[in-house]
């Protein structure tokens, strides 16, 4: 029984990271830019996230945490629509392939929080910021009932945020003029462009707005997931490539990516509890097949949508297409 | 002081990178409750000029008047708040949204989003014109003229005080048309400007109450509907032109290489592209082929070369030159066992790259492209591909450092040139060619035409689709003349005008008329 709520803690925390991812770039990918940056950005986010917030403490005699949360996301946040910004600028504006700017802001963005973050550590293998107690905050007196209390309310606010935020998102892109005018622009550029919708400044809003969300996938992931604790570490990279298949397996939709969210984390923790549940030991290399489950989960997903030719389950029909108005 | 014009533009000027001007000079008026039809052949910037008046494209130089002021329309947005509304050629819908999400995604940007209101108008407006519309269905669900009911629904929902209509009546049925027009008549009683395309002269006659003529982009003049014919109309379309010189033989001993039987082809959108063509093709001829652009030639092409899936009942019969070559089927045939058989298609697309040549490769890479799967070893054979390569290059004149310069570097007409020469250079038997001269000067495009005529002499049979009727009278021995993808009557190329042609291809001969 307590395998199992800890495997539920586990699969809620790291889904949540990697819903944050989804939405962002759910967000991005409806205006048509395929943002393959994401890793990279979940890095910025999450870096720059704990230096807020670690910098903030090391400075000040009496740090108040609230406010040092409050950095934390201002900083995670502005970085990762940093990142964004750079990429619409180069894809957007100078028309640059999707594909190849994204990889190379995922390159950069590892690059740049292990290059600073290296400062940061001062020659230790890992260092904390406090911060992480406001990240963790819950309701005790609701945290304590049994079996539901650790599960669904034993988790700090950036899990809850980030459901509101998918059901925001899906309020905003099916009940909403904007949201309507940015998916014409995903689905077809020029129709959106002809109809008198500014198609460059939807694209950038969208593309570093849904950096900004995708970024917090890294915060949480430092600040929450990880106690704030920064070490290099190559698991982003790895959570970031898991929320791109989310926004596949989602079918470009932010309420699926909620669920789908929390079987990712359900299969990718499966290795470490579902034998100790079965009762059951296994080699250590089988844990790596296991992990694999959520890419295959993706490819039947994909399979099975391309298979049923469903319009609506299709991506985005200009995603990756440069837009330039007076084309012929 | 009152013009009475709705919109004036004055020597509107429009190129597309150094060398393709679209429009030069143009000066002309639409005046407030009039329907005027802008008229040219294909290519002769009569889409560019009105993508200029809706904001898609920005003028270089010249200015755009509107009750008087010069105004600048950088963008749709600032077309919409002059009441500019467009309907444009290819429709500007959203597949994966229904009929009322298209809708709402063209009205007011500032108003209030509430779908609820824009249904209700919506269907006032199609009842009131009387349109079948069903504001729930998806695009992708729709027929084509149901797509262009709903891009009609959708300009009159902005209200506009200037519609442009590009070629709305493509895809509609006459009662359609005749809705259409309807609708039309009575927006001009309420003083409002329309400007329609429409390649249909008949319809020209019918709805306009002046004629403004475009050629190769230039402005010709603007002429009343009511003293205006179809011929006279034609005239000025097609316009004067450099009497040409080819030099045409007679058919020498003429044997019938290709014979077409009932051949039909449905596109995917549904649309009979092609319906019971039947023809032969004789070696040592060249058949011309006319037709407006997009009345099934590509598709004619393309079956006999076997990229197109024809509808049952079709023939396409090959009699090969050699007397012990027995008849061949093409039906059924793959593309390489057709090219195999000597049956060669060379199509110059609109953007010339797109089909038959890679842009990045070199003159040798593209003849390779044809050849990579003969030799006896495994390797590629890059020596003979070199040799053919060098050989059109200094055959046909051809400007380019090396044969191993990316072909996209060269020059349009040089490109044609290798796209064309590749194909003769295989010695084929029967040479379907589309557009050989398109966007070509009048000196290569003599080169291309002499070329054509040396293979004629060689017992090549030749079909070669054309837009211009003066070059289709002088290099031709036949020409077939299609209209909405019928075969509306082949004449002998000796004895016939511009005229007959052009009539031919403009207006389906009686009998020939479908739905």
């Amino acid at each position: 029984m307590d395998m199992l709520i800890a495997w539920l803690v586990r699969t809620i925390a790291f889904g949540t990271i990697i819903m944050y991812g989804a939405l962002g770039e759910t967000l991005t990918e409806k205006g048509g830019n395929l943002n393959l940056g994401v890793p990279g950005i979940m890095y910025l986010g999450g870096f720059s996230g704990f230096a807020g917030a670690y910098l903030y403490e090391i400075s000040v005699a009496n740090p108040n945490m609230v406010l040092a949360a409050v950095i934390a996301l201002v900083c995670g946040i502005s970085a990762s629509m940093l990142g964004g910004l750079i990429y619409s600028f180069l894809t957007i504006t100078l028309r640059a392939n999707q594909n190849v700017t994204g990889l190379a802001l995922s390159i950069f963005g590892k690059g740049v929080a292990n290059f600073f973050g290296a400062y940061m550590l001062n020659g230790k293998i890992a260092t904390q910021t406090n911060v992480y107690h406001v990240f963790h905050a819950n309701i005790p007196a609701l945290a304590k009932i049994p079996f539901i209390g650790p599960v669904l309310f034993g988790h700090g606010f950036m899990v809850y945020a980030a459901i509101i935020l998918a059901i925001l998102m899906n309020h905003f892109l099916k009940r909403t003029r904007a949201g309507l005018n940015l998916r014409a622009v995903g689905e077809n550029t020029a129709t959106a462009d002809a109809s008198g919708v500014n198609v460059m400044r939807y694209k950038y809003l969208a593309t570093c707005i849904g950096a900004g969300i995708s970024g917090l996938g890294g915060f949480c992931y430092v600040l929450d997931y990880n106690n704030g604790i920064w070490a290099t570490t190559d698991q982003i990279e790895a959570l970031g490539w898991l929320a791109v298949a989310l926004v596949i397996f989602s079918t470009w939709k932010p309420l699926s990516a909620i669920w789908g969210s929390y079987l990712f984390g359900l299969l990718y923790w499966l290795y470490q509890f579902l034998p100790s549940i079965l009762g059951l030991t296994v080699s250590s290399q089988f844990t790596d097949l296991v992990q694999m489950t959520p890419y295959v989960v993706t490819i039947v997903v994909l399979s099975i949508t391309s298979i049923r030719k469903k319009r609506e389950n299709q991506p985005p029909a200009a995603l990756g297409l440069a837009y330039f108005r007076e084309d012929r | 002081m009152s013009s009475g014009y709705a919109i004036e533009l004055r020597h509107i000027t429009k190129t597309f990178g150094s060398q393709v001007i679209a429009n030069k000079d143009v000066t002309l008026s639409v005046r407030k409750g009039e329907i005027l039809a802008l008229l040219g052949e294909n290519g002769s910037g009569k889409t560019t000029l009105m993508n200029m008046i809706a904001g898609i494209y920005y003028p270089d130089c010249g200015e755009i008047i509107i009750d008087e002021d010069a105004i600048e329309i950088r963008n749709p947005r600032d077309a919409f708040a002059h009441g500019i509304g467009m309907v444009h050629q290819h429709f500007k819908l959203v597949d994966v949204f229904t009929a009322l999400e298209n809708i709402a995604l063209i009205t007011d940007k500032d108003e209030k989003y509430d779908l609820k209101s824009i249904r209700k108008r919506a269907q006032a407006i199609c009842e009131e014109y009387a349109f079948d519309l069903d504001l729930d269905q998806k695009v992708y669900e729709m027929s084509v003229s149901q797509k262009q009911t709903l891009e009609i629904v959708k300009v009159l929902i902005r209200n506009v005080n200037r519609l442009i209509l590009d070629e709305p009546t493509a895809a509609l049925t006459p009662q359609e048309t005749e809705k259409l027009f309807s609708v039309m008549r009575r927006r001009r009683e309420n003083g409002k400007s329309i400007i329609i395309i429409t390649h249909k002269l008949h319809e020209v006659l019918a709805i306009s109450d002046r004629v403004a003529i475009l050629r190769k982009g230039e402005y010709i003049d603007t002429v009343d509907t009511a003293t205006a014919t179809e011929s006279s109309l034609t005239d000025m379309m097609v316009g004067e032109k450099v009497t040409l010189d080819i030099a045409r033989d007679e058919p020498v001993n003429p044997t019938k290489r290709l014979s077409i039987h009932n051949l039909s082809i449905t596109n995917p959108e549904g649309i009979r592209v092609l319906n019971d063509v039947s023809f032969d093709a004789y070696g040592g001829e060249i058949l011309g082929i006319a037709g407006i652009s997009g009345n099934g030639q590509k598709e004619l092409l393309e079956a006999i070369a076997g990229l197109q899936i024809t509808e049952q009942g079709a023939s396409i019969e090959y009699f090969p030159a050699e007397p012990e070559g027995h008849t061949e089927q093409l039906i059924g045939k793959t593309p390489r066992e057709i090219r195999n058989l000597g049956v060669h298609l060379s199509f110059v697309p609109e953007d010339r790259l797109g089909m038959g040549l890679v842009g990045a490769m070199g003159m040798t890479d593209n003849m390779m492209l044809k050849s990579y799967n003969k030799g006896a070893t495994p390797l590629a054979d890059r020596r003979s591909p070199r040799q053919l390569a060098e050989e059109i290059k200094s055959e046909l004149k051809i400007v380019t450092p090396s044969v191993s310069t990316p072909v996209s570097r060269l020059s349009g007409g040089n490109v044609q040139k290798v796209l064309v020469g590749r194909e003769i250079a295989a010695a084929p038997s029967v040479l379907m060619t589309a557009y050989a001269v398109r966007g070509l000067d009048i000196n290569t495009s003599y080169t291309i035409y002499n070329l054509l005529c040396e293979q004629k002499r060689k017992g090549v049979a030749i079909v070669y689709v054309g837009e211009d009727l003066d070059v289709l009278i002088d290099l031709c021995d036949r020409i077939l003349v299609l209209c909405g993808g019928h075969c509306n009557g082949i004449v002998d190329a000796r004895h016939t005008t511009k005229e007959e042609i052009g009539l031919l291809m403009t207006k389906l001969k009686e009998g020939a008329e479908n739905e």
